[in-house]
């Protein structure tokens, strides 16, 4: 315990910004999805400190349970939008968002 | 500085360098390794934040599940390894812009507020309270049994939508 809970929401907040640049600069959709893990796995790591550093005195697991939570979604987040990406390579032949602009005016 | 510092240290060199380079490695299989890299890192604060069963189902899930499904996904669509593709769209100077200011709002913030932290062991049994909370009606068993819904949805979903026609 003689590590600041701030030094845990600092590196969660780091991940979470570079998950994010990597949303916004990337072409490729899957490397889109990727950024998208990261930041999930930034907010699982809040969850987990805040956890252990305010809530486990009363002897309670609600974080525990919220990132397990997290965790479910972010498994069925991955296999349909890795789905989706397969189907519209089938289709367009290509996964650069930019090149899917049918929804377009 | 004590040695969980150090070990703290470590590990966040570990996973925000494999985040750097899920970002920036313009070849997407290096980058789905290097994501593999930095979910081994988190792995390792959960164990640091004595959430054991957490580090394992984060190296089952994310490295055992979900990134080897990305891997899949990068080989079935691949294409673009050629020189000239480029990794980064017209807007990534002004994403770079926004993420940076991001962080440095949220340190401002962090660095300033003081967090009513207790000093306090877990509770040796956490792993048993966790398992029985998951099932017991006063805990958490609704959203335990719509997680399993919400999967068993996914997993219909995803294989139709990839499914040859």
């Amino acid at each position: 315990m003689n590590i600041p809970l701030s030094w845990y929401l600092i590196v969660a907040a780091a991940l979470f910004c570079i998950g994010l640049y990597g949303v916004l600069s990337r072409r490729n959709a899957i490397a889109i999805l990727m950024g998208v893990e990261l930041m999930l796995n930034a907010v699982n790591i809040n969850l987990l400190a805040f956890w252990r550093y305010v809530e486990a005195v009363q002897g309670t697991v609600t974080g525990q349970v919220f990132a397990i939570i997290v965790i479910t979604v972010a498994a069925a987040e991955a296999a349909v939008g890795l789905a989706l990406i397969i189907a519209v390579y089938r289709n367009r032949k290509t996964v650069n968002v930019e090149d899917v602009d049918l929804m377009k005016l | 500085m004590n040695l969980s510092q150090l070990v703290f240290i470590i590990l966040s060199a570990v996973a925000l360098i494999g985040a750097v380079g899920v970002v920036t490695n313009r070849n997407l299989f290096r980058a789905a390794l290097f994501l593999v890299l930095s979910f081994v890192g988190v792995a390792g604060f959960y164990i640091l934040l004595e959430a054991e069963i957490l580090a394992m189902v984060q190296l089952l899930v994310y490295v055992g599940a979900i990134a080897i499904l990305i891997i899949f996904a990068i080989m079935l669509s691949r294409q673009l390894m050629s020189p000239e593709y480029k990794a980064r769209n017209e807007q990534w100077l002004w994403g770079l812009v926004a993420a940076v200011a991001l962080f440095a709002v949220l340190a401002y913030i962090l660095l300033k507020v003081t967090w009513p932290t207790s000093e306090s062991t877990v509770p040796p049994d956490a792993i048993i309270r966790l398992g029985l909370s998951l099932i017991s009606p006063k805990g958490f068993v609704l959203p335990f049994e719509v997680a399993s819904v919400l999967l068993l949805v996914a997993l219909v979903g995803a294989v139709i939508i990839a499914r040859e026609k």
